[in-house]
């Protein structure tokens, strides 16, 4: 029985950490339908900006501070001076942004190393929860905690704020949007740096459980393309549902399975794409 | 375009001078060449996604990588002989591509692209995770015999270089005839418009179906020629940089031209060759190859080249 809650805990944090990893990934696709490969390397970069800034200062908040400017001012730059060039050119996008993430992935090698490195906990979640027998690390409870206010946050935004009507106007219609005085092009760079801001916050966050190394931005990137793939493009809802069922499903495959834990994310996927091939919360 | 005239002495000037590399290149470049080659049957499957059906892969290389596993574990495990264990991966890699494609042929455009990297990065995944079967990521040497016959043996460079450019014209050929059938033919349709050859009476998924399985081949084909070149299976090998790579090649080299990704696969091989002789930053390098393409070359070495001798020799007539 404990088994069971504390895997299902752990599923909880770790879709948590895929929710915040996919939401920006699924709010860029949705308003400009550009697929950014290079969404892992702003995890991989907001967690060893994150790390540099910890171990400068000591401090956790300057880390989140360091992981979310470093990814963001990547997006900037990536959406500004080399997507805007290509702008509706979607197999262009995907070259283009594949080839970020290698130079990315590379620079880093070259700045932090190859070894694999883990983000320290901050001091005031060091430790664990205990009821019975059942421990959890209050660091992983921290993570659902902001993995549900960003839910909540961005589902806010976008549903109940003028803000968030000017996004949805631009989605849906965006001649119409430019005519009555939208301000696109700025609108899109705006949602591409907080997409890209909160990669970086979910690499800072990601950074004390799953760790940084080289790789882990195709890691990253395999789950929220999975994600995506099961929850639907463009819908918060989608990326929302999407990450916890993939988190419930890769957390058991590994305990469950050792070996074959690809096979448990690739079935269900298989299974959903079978059944509806937009993702199960995707419009058509 | 060119006359046919021209086109066939290119044609033959080209294979002309692929078959004098054993000759006229030392040993380490015409082993070069052969690597390029076999990665130019891998982006010419990608070529028959990207340029006939218009669908973007970035995952082939999980065909690439079926194929050299199956003969490694083949010839491990099951029987010492080579060309039974080309049948097994070629049949094995077929009918991955079959059971891939009731997946992929479902969807469209990004979503395609989405699935066969997942699948592909999976796939990687389980060779590198089932220590048991793969050997992980120490990779899975085995395939010890390279007797093709009593007179090819594929240990020596020059025999291996040839057997590979016969496969290569082989399967070039083949592609070449297959787009240019009525096939071929219906699958530009499609790429065109799904929608008008659904209105016309044909059966658009069983093409894409059918369209698929044979790129998946085709990959099929060029993992097994890897599997003798590398004689030891590697996930390195065969992830998301491989695939995506054999997409630039497609690009780079001229999409939709049958010469673009042999210019494409020789470039980037050579390129590789080149850069890794100086510095370990080769995925720097190749990333800012993708940018640059992407900025300054996104029709390719031939795209452009025709773009700059058109105005010349033939002013254009549109009307």
């Amino acid at each position: 029985m404990e088994f069971w809650i504390i895997q299902a805990l752990n599923a909880l944090s770790f879709g948590m950490l895929l929710f915040l990893l996919c939401a920006g990934l699924s709010v860029i696709f949705g308003l400009m339908n550009i697929l950014n490969l290079a969404h892992g390397s702003c995890y991989l970069l907001g967690a060893y900006a994150a790390l540099s800034a910890i171990h400068a200062t000591g401090n956790f908040l300057a880390g989140i501070f360091a992981g979310v400017a470093t990814a963001a001012v990547t997006g900037f730059f990536l959406q500004k001076f080399l997507l805007q060039r290509i702008y509706g050119k979607r197999l262009l996008q995907v070259l283009l942004t594949m080839g970020c993430m290698f130079i990315i992935g590379d620079i880093s090698i070259i700045i932090w190393g190859a070894d694999p490195m883990t983000l320290p906990k901050p001091a005031f979640l060091r430790g664990s929860l205990m009821i019975g027998s059942i421990i959890f690390p209050y660091y992983r409870l921290f993570v659902i905690g902001v993995g549900l206010f960003f839910g909540i946050l961005l589902w806010f935004l976008q549903e109940k704020t003028k803000w968030g009507a000017i996004l949805r106007a631009s989605v849906d219609d965006e001649k119409m949007a430019r005519a009555v005085g939208i301000k696109v092009p700025a609108l899109f760079t705006v949602v591409f740096i907080i997409g890209t801001g909160l990669t970086g916050l979910s690499g800072v966050l990601g950074g004390p459980f799953i760790g940084v190394y080289p790789g882990v931005d195709l890691e990253v990137l395999l789950f929220a393309v999975v994600v995506i793939i099961v929850g639907g493009l463009g819908s918060m809802k989608g990326a929302f549902l999407g990450s916890l069922i993939v988190a419930f499903l890769d957390n058991f495959g590994k305990a469950l399975f050792p070996e074959l834990a690809m096979f448990t994310i690739f079935a269900p996927m298989a299974i959903i794409l079978a059944l509806k091939p937009t993702g199960l919360w995707g419009k058509s | 375009m060119i006359g046919k005239s021209r086109f066939a002495a290119l044609v033959f000037g080209a294979v002309v001078a692929l078959a004098v590399v054993p000759l006229v290149l030392p040993e380490y470049y015409v082993g070069l060449v052969a690597r390029a080659l076999i990665l130019s049957i891998l982006a010419t499957s990608v070529s028959l996604m990207l340029g006939h059906l218009g669908l973007a892969s970035v995952g082939h290389g999980v065909f690439f990588g079926i194929a050299s596993y199956t003969v490694a574990i083949f010839t491990r495990h099951i029987a010492d002989s080579t060309w039974l264990a080309c049948v097994a991966a070629l049949g094995v890699t077929a009918g991955a591509a079959a059971v891939f494609g009731l997946l992929t042929t479902r969807t469209k455009d990004i979503f395609f692209l989405m699935i066969m990297l997942a699948i592909c990065q999976v796939f990687y995944g389980i060779a590198y995770s089932w220590r048991s079967v793969t050997g992980g990521d120490d990779g899975l040497p085995g395939i010890l015999t390279r007797q093709m016959a009593p007179w090819l043996d594929l240990r020596d460079t020059s025999a291996f270089y040839l057997f590979v450019l016969v496969v290569f014209l082989l399967t070039i050929s083949g592609f070449w005839v297959l787009i240019n059938s009525p096939f071929g033919l219906a699958l530009r349709g499609i790429r065109d418009s799904e929608s008008r050859m659904k209105a016309l009476g044909f059966n658009v998924w069983l093409y894409k179906y059918l369209a698929f399985i044979v790129s998946g081949f085709i990959g099929g084909i060029s993992g097994v020629l890897n599997a003798y070149y590398d004689l030891t299976p590697n996930p390195v090998n065969f992830g998301v940089i491989l695939s995506s790579t054999a997409l630039l090649m497609v690009i780079l080299g001229g999409p939709g031209t049958l010469a673009g990704p042999i210019l494409g696969a020789l470039v980037i091989v050579f390129l590789q060759d080149f850069v890794s002789g100086i510095t370990d930053r080769w995925l720097m390098v190749l990333g800012t190859v993708y940018v640059l393409v992407v900025l300054l070359l996104p029709e390719g070495i031939l795209g452009a080249l025709n773009r700059m001798l058109r105005p010349r020799t033939e002013p254009k007539q549109e009307g």
